[in-house]
């Protein structure tokens, strides 16, 4: 468990017993994790283990399909509201969380439009301000030189890490506090999966990022803290360097040094 | 090597090799058949096709397109028709369009699995198999006799939209359900709500399916005749309805969706219908119009169909 | 790997961007989902209406006409002074036509399904299927004409005393209009059975013809039996060839040589009158309306069930 100079980090999000059905499947056993502001979490596990389920509850994705039920507590601050609260509107929440998906999924519009729908559906912005705002998103995403002089062209004529990284632009657009990306390299080659890395190291002194990730050696590379997941149940949560060195669960040993999953 | 079997084994080899003949045989022959079923049905659709062109042919003319029915064939023409046909199918889109799309995007987007939805999508299904002309039956007492609108242009429209609203319904729930999840949940992520997702993304993206099916199905609608003669179509109609326009305020007038009403295809049938040869001729050049009129609705929904695939990527 | 990343600050307090009135925008989105559920009711309305319009005519129709009467009497003169009220002939003429036409369609329709499904590659299917699509898409009245005009002047060839309107025509060219529906269904069940069946058919050393009859037709067969219900259901309500070409004279006959009335035509021939509402001449298109929904209501929903099952089997 982290302790000493962590103990004083101020928490962004704090999921207390959450779990989580699919129908009648029992996916996510009590989580309670903490997630520190201003820092890139990494949610660990072999497939299966509930991370991408419990990075879901985040934003209230599982909300689109029926049959899903949450139980337990997760609050986002400062303001402490409770995630999974039926009373509180998903809306609201999706409005301060944002997610990056596994598959690059940019909308069949321009790169412009692409990154401004977020602007848009929040309130009316005049076109200047939007110009600026979609600006700065692809400045901060890594896209802007890359793409300046074709704004209105469409989106998917760019290459898989261009696309991810027009995705990630689209999230930052609207100022998200906490900023969740699902596996965002799985689908692209080495170059492109590199920059977005660099990317993510760059954008954790912004916002909080929670990074669900199969692949350990990433997670190793650009996270702070790490949580270990097996089963539907959190392992081990501490700073990354102590979770691949001297880990204080056998599990978590097992599965950092390769010998399952 | 022992060799006693070998003429027992040349002539069972012998008599698979003629089976194999006689098989390679009837599937030739069934092959042949099932090529000469296509031909057989190319040439129906040739031959009816030529023999309108050849009897119709002679008559159109420009006389033909600008003039009212008469009872003299060789100066009877279709303008009442086809104008009647332009205004109803008007009439028809404005009523399938709205409930149509909305029923389907309903279906797709809102509705939950209970009964209601199942007994939604069986009294479409269903729908879609009623006979034309007991939709007919339908708007004669309903929009004709019990709300009162008359044998009217509107009654003509609200008939045929009934028509056409499963096939529009149908074609628009498909064309919604080709948007992947991965488009939803990306605009639902950024803070959208189901309404702004449905408007700005899983619409305008099957948009070429929706206008495709639509055009289809009023495509289907150029040709209905039944419908119309029972809720009481006129096929002698020599005069056009009233304009759109007035010069009284408010200076647009609906006067002409309560005219009496004639279309095309019942054009072509009273025609067809009388004894004497030359109001045939005339009943075939207006069903090569008609003809005309179904291929090139049919072409452009295949060409839209087409410049919305090439817009799309995901 | 050294661009820069621009400094700007992503999150500045003065645009703040998390504008959001969850009350309204639900209550938006409420509205919206009402709309959009009345619109997908419709559909039921529809069915209600007709269902209502039917019973409601028909009630009054059989106050005076005992239903025995109307199911057995063999003659069908409302108009006379000594009025007749069976339906039988009208059922007779509306059979005799679908008969003619099912002769004509299904073998013809299975044959071009199992080709296209089983032998055809992919150039044929190309230019047969456009061929199909457009015998779909004639208008019924352009059948009428040339049922009328082509194929009765044709078979009087045949049969010098072939009288001018008849049956055979009629169902003959009905039976050329339904056969792309029969086709196309029919091939899409066909489609459906997996390719291992087929695989394991040639391994053993049968032939095309043979793997399609024997192993192909039955796996497939609830979904062709559901295209030949579908079918039936078609031609039961088709309504222009038969008005046009079979003639409007209510006779119980067998023979398809003759002329006779179906019930769909009777509707016409009662709906281009001037029959006043309320008699009980205007009430008999009712009662046969009725008649005819009942009979196509349950073809659809056994050929409905039936393509279901197909549909879940693989």
């Amino acid at each position: 468990m982290a302790t000493g100079s962590d103990a004083r980090l101020p928490v962004k999000a704090e999921s207390k017993a959450l779990s989580f059905y699919y129908g009648a499947l029992h996916a996510l056993k009590g989580i309670s994790l903490v997630i520190p502001e201003r820092h890139t979490t990494a949610l660990i596990g072999p497939s299966g283990c509930g991370k991408t389920t419990y990075l879901r509850c985040l934003n209230r994705m599982h909300d689109l399909y029926a049959g899903n039920r949450y139980e337990g507590e997760v609050f986002l601050y400062p303001d402490g509201v409770n995630i999974v609260a039926p009373s509180v509107d998903p809306i609201e929440i999706r409005m301060r969380v944002g997610m990056v998906f596994q598959k690059p999924n940019p909308f069949p519009k321009s790169i412009y439009e692409n990154v401004a729908y977020g602007l848009r559906i929040r309130q009316p912005v005049r076109r200047t301000e939007l110009d600026e705002a979609v600006e700065r998103a692809l400045r901060d995403a890594a896209l802007w030189t890359e793409v300046k002089d074709r704004l209105h062209e469409p989106a998917w004529a760019l290459s898989g890490g261009q696309q991810q990284r027009l995705c990630i632009a689209r999230a930052l657009a609207t100022g998200p506090e906490l900023l969740l990306f699902d596996e965002p390299t799985s689908a692209l080659d080495p170059t492109a999966t590199a920059r977005i890395e660099e990317l993510v190291t760059d954008l954790k002194q912004r916002v909080t990022i929670v990074i669900v990730t199969h692949n350990m050696q990433q997670a190793a590379r650009i996270s702070d803290f790490t949580a270990f997941m097996y089963e539907g149940k959190l392992v081990e949560f501490d700073r990354t360097e102590i979770i691949y060195t001297n880990p204080s669960n056998k599990l978590t040993e097992a599965y950092v040094t390769g010998r399952f999953g | 090597m022992h060799l006693e079997n070998d003429i027992d084994k040349s002539t069972s080899i012998g008599m698979v090799k003629g089976q194999i003949q006689r098989r390679k045989r009837t599937d030739l022959v069934f092959a042949a058949g099932g090529l000469v079923t296509m031909v057989l049905a190319l040439a129906v659709l040739l031959a009816l096709l030529g023999q309108l062109v050849m009897d119709g042919i002679g008559r159109l003319s420009w006389q033909f397109f600008t003039s009212f029915p008469s009872r003299f064939p060789t100066q009877a023409g279709i303008l009442s028709a086809w104008i009647g046909t332009v205004i109803v199918m008007m009439l028809t889109a404005l009523a399938a369009v709205p409930l149509g799309i909305g029923a389907a995007i309903y279906l797709e987007e809102y509705a939950r699995h209970n009964w209601v939805t199942d007994l939604i999508e069986i009294n479409i299904a269903n729908l879609a198999g009623v006979p034309s002309i007991v939709y007919g039956l339908m708007a004669l007492g309903l929009f004709v006799y019990q709300f009162h609108l008359g044998q009217c242009f509107l009654t003509a429209g609200l008939t045929l939209g009934m028509l056409i609203l499963p096939m529009v319904i149908i074609a628009t729930r498909e064309a919604i359900r080709s948007v992947p999840s991965q488009i939803r949940e990306a605009s639902y992520a950024l803070g959208a709500t189901k309404w702004q997702t449905v408007r700005d993304h899983v619409v305008p993206y099957s948009m070429g399916g929706i206008l495709t099916g639509l055009i289809l199905a009023l495509s289907r609608a150029v040709g209905e005749t039944a419908p119309l003669i029972t809720v009481g179509a006129l096929s002698f109609i020599a005069f056009l309805p009233h304009p759109p326009w007035q010069s009284a305020f408010p200076f647009f007038s609906l006067q002409w969706m309560f005219d009496p009403f004639t279309v095309m295809p019942i054009q072509m049938f009273n025609w067809v219908s009388r004894p004497q040869e030359e109001f045939h001729l005339n009943a075939a050049a207006a069903g090569i119009i008609l003809m005309l009129m179904t291929l090139v609705m049919n072409a452009l929904a295949i060409s839209i169909r087409a410049r919305f695939r090439a817009r799309i990527h995901w | 790997m050294n661009t820069p990343l621009a400094r700007s600050e992503v999150f500045r307090k003065e645009t703040d961007f998390r504008v959001y009135s969850a009350t309204i925008s639900q209550f938006k989105e409420r509205g919206i989902e009402l709309l959009l559920l009345l619109a997908a009711l419709t559909s039921i309305a529809i069915t209600l209406g007709i269902v209502g319009v039917l019973l409601y005519e028909s009630v009054t129709f059989f106050r005076q006409v005992s239903l025995f009467d109307f199911l057995t009497d063999t003659q069908w003169t409302p108009l006379f002074s000594e009025p007749h009220y069976g339906i039988l002939p009208l059922v007779s003429g509306t059979l005799v036509t679908t008969l003619v036409a099912l002769l004509v369609a299904m073998p013809m329709g299975s044959l071009v399904a199992i080709y296209l499904s089983e032998y055809a590659g992919a150039n044929i299917r190309e230019t047969v299927k456009p061929i199909l699509e457009l015998l779909s898409a004639v208008p019924t009245v352009v059948y009428g004409y040339f049922a009328l005009l082509f194929v009765t002047p044709l078979l009087q060839k045949v049969w010098p005393g072939l009288p001018g309107f008849n049956m055979l025509s009629a169902g003959l060219v009905i039976g050329i209009m339904i056969l792309p529906y029969i086709s196309s269904v029919s091939e899409d069940a066909m489609r459906a059975v997996p390719v291992s069946l087929r695989e394991g058919a040639y391994a053993l050393g049968a032939t095309r013809m043979q793997t399609a009859i024997r192993v192909v037709f039955p796996s497939a067969l609830s979904g062709i039996a559901a295209a030949y219900i579908l079918g039936i259901s078609r031609a039961i309500g088709e309504t222009m060839v038969v008005a046009i070409a079979a003639g409007m004279q209510p006779t119980l006959t067998w023979n398809p040589l003759e002329p006779a009335a179906t019930m769909t035509a009777y509707i016409v021939q009662v709906s281009l009158g001037d029959l006043p509402h309320g008699s009980i001449g205007y009430q008999t298109i009712f009662a046969t309306g009725l008649t005819l929904l009942v009979i196509t209501l349950l073809f659809n929903i056994a050929g409905h069930a039936l393509r279901k099952r197909y549909r879940q089997v693989y």
